[in-house]
């Protein structure tokens, strides 16, 4: 498989901020990739010196092995949907569809032709003549996609697409989107703050922070073999223990994390190579399916641990306020490097 | 529900119903007595109804060239104005550079100094550089105070359209004039449009730049300016003034529907 996308030590700044920040990454082709972090951390950057909107301050970026520094957007095979959709307001839906064909000077009965298969295929047939303000947010959504699909690009940029739809919607378009990818068999490079969805949707995952890249792996990698504290906290939930603490805990200075729903009362577990730590409940949160114990260890750090309701019955380990020892298995710390 | 209570008090009803009849009073004097059988005046009540001034006024060499010259006037300085607002709200979106401040209190300047100072200041440029005074030296001051016009309703245009539409043009193909052509000159045509009227009747009865600039040639309102010393011709006068007044209107009125709601229509209080 080859190539799609290629930075090689990429930096991007604006005066003194180093919005990216000396990256390196492959992404190949026909993978769903998402790129995920928190606002300012560089993958909106990364998405847009893709597509062409920014260039980048040093370092070499390819597109399918060609050198796209100082390419501007109209000559790149890449499309992008717009967080905002920017479907133009002017223009029906099916004249927004067929811009890119119109631009490339298809005549208008094939390019509306085209467009109308497009948007049957994003499942708004019969919406061509409709305004973009005649549409709800998912539509709208809807034929961003079929606009940036209709050129047949091998890399569709997505820049938080989902962020503007509400719980059921995003969900319902994340299959979608899964699937839709699966069927064109084309590189998707998905930008999101979205943890869950990167990791729903993920062939793998880049996580950002700072400009820079702190891991880059399938969604399961990230969970279980976290690299830094970072990746830890921010895929899935975890309790940080950093050096100092878990030499007070656990006799040696390396950080490490731990999993809430790795975690048990000390009862519950057998006694072999299990980490056993005092601590006292301080609260108890029932979700539904699970419950969770919030554990003051050492003092002051507070430990969250998970446990899952039989039949949707909360069995609280102790009281509130009541010591409560925790343990682990050895084999569910994550050891972690930064 | 409105009750009574809800109504402006009299006194202040009055005093509203007063200042406009004062703002409106003198224009509707003109319009009536450019109706008036009489020839000699304003004496009260008019003599009877004729519409034998606008044939006497329609008929004069000297009145349909003024008219003529500050139609052409007005259509160019528009057209410049267009263009040179467009080109200066695009280049000042968006950016950030060394003294863009200034140029922007530039830009708006014209509009703001009293016409008399720009007037004295272009006259004495045109002197500079030798140039003669005339047609387009008329054109060219009309146009410094119109670019204002058309620039401010650009750039407040432009500064709502998400510049994700242009990203997205881009992205799809486009160049950057095919970006202009499909995308953003749709996006700004009405603003383009308004200002246009908005700089069309403000170039239409511009005095005292024209003064300045003019040498020789007699535009409508220095030519109604001239009328004032001949008293002979007053009913010819208020057809001319009539016929000025319509033609600045009914721009200022489109613009003004045109854009309802949307926006400020910068520069209309000048």
């Amino acid at each position: 498989m080859s190539i799609a996308v290629q930075f090689q030590q990429v930096s991007r700044h604006y005066d003194s901020v180093r919005a990216v920040d000396d990256i390196s990454l492959d992404i190949a082709e026909g993978e769903f990739f998402s790129m995920l972090g928190p606002s300012g951390s560089g993958k909106t950057t990364s998405l847009r010196l893709i597509a062409g909107f920014e260039q980048p301050s040093s370092g070499s970026l390819r597109i399918f092995g060609q050198e796209a520094a100082g390419l501007p957007p109209n000559l790149r095979a890449v499309n992008t949907v717009f967080q905002d959709y920017a479907l133009f307001p002017h223009m029906n839906v099916l004249d927004n569809v067929a811009y890119g064909l119109m631009l490339k000077g298809v005549t208008k009965s094939e390019r509306h032709r085209r467009a109308e298969e497009m948007l049957e295929m994003v499942k708004l047939g019969q919406y061509g003549s409709r305004r973009p303000s005649a549409l709800s947010g998912g539509q709208r959504q809807r034929v961003a996609l079929a606009r940036a699909l209709i050129l047949q690009p091998r890399v569709l940029l997505l820049d938080e697409p989902l962020g503007a739809l509400d719980l059921k919607l995003r969900e319902q378009m994340q299959t979608e989107l899964k699937t839709l990818q699966r069927q064109l068999g084309i590189t998707f490079v998905f930008v999101t703050h979205d943890q869950g969805e990167a990791m729903s949707m993920s062939d793998r995952v880049a996580v950002f922070n700072k400009g820079r890249i702190e891991q880059v792996a399938a969604p399961q990698v990230l969970y279980n073999q976290p690299a830094t504290a970072f990746v830890a906290d921010f895929v899935g939930a975890a309790n940080v223990f950093d050096g100092e603490l878990a030499s007070t805990l656990v006799g040696h200075a390396q950080s490490f994390a731990v999993r809430p729903e790795r975690i048990r009362p000390a009862g519950q577990l057998a006694d072999d190579d299990v980490v056993r730590v005092p601590g006292k409940l301080l609260d108890i949160q029932y979700l539904g399916a699970v419950s969770r114990y919030e554990v003051e260890v050492s003092g002051h750090k507070v430990v969250s641990m998970v446990l899952p309701n039989e039949n949707g019955n909360a069995t609280a380990p102790a009281e509130i306020g009541a010591a409560l020892t925790l343990a682990w298995p050895s084999h569910a710390m994550l050891p972690l490097a930064g | 529900m409105h009750s009574d209570q809800d109504r402006a008090p009299l006194w202040l009803r009055l005093l509203a119903y007063g200042g406009i009849g004062f703002l409106f009073l003198p224009i509707a004097v003109i319009i009536i007595y450019a109706f008036n059988a009489e020839s000699a005046g304003y004496s009260f009540p008019p003599k009877g109804f004729t519409l034998s001034w606008f044939g006497a006024a329609f008929a004069r060499n000297d009145v349909l060239q003024a008219i003529g010259l500050s139609l052409q006037l007005a259509a160019l300085a528009t057209v410049l104005a267009v263009l040179l607002g467009t080109l200066a709200a695009a280049a000042m979106y968006r950016r950030d550079f060394f003294g863009k401040n200034a140029i922007t209190m530039m830009l708006i300047l014209p509009i703001a100094l009293p016409g008399i100072i720009t007037g004295i200041a272009l006259l004495s440029a045109f002197r500079l550089a030798d140039i003669p005074s005339g047609f387009w030296t008329i054109a060219i001051g009309h146009a410094t105070f119109c670019v204002v016009v058309i620039y401010n309703n650009v750039i407040a245009r432009f500064r709502r359209m998400s510049y994700s539409l242009v990203e997205a043009s881009q992205d799809l193909g486009a160049d950057m004039f095919q970006t202009f052509r499909y995308v953003v000159l749709p996006q700004i045509a009405t603003a383009l449009l308004a200002g246009g009227m908005l700089a069309f009747a403000l170039s239409f009865d511009e005095i005292i730049v024209t003064t300045f600039t003019a040498g020789n040639e007699v535009t409508l309102p220095i030519w109604m300016l001239n009328q004032l010393t001949r008293p002979r011709d007053v009913p010819i006068t208020n057809v001319v003034a009539m016929t000025v007044m319509l033609i600045t209107a009914l721009p200022i009125l489109g613009a003004y529907y045109l854009t309802r709601g949307t926006e400020d229509i910068a520069g209309s209080g000048k």
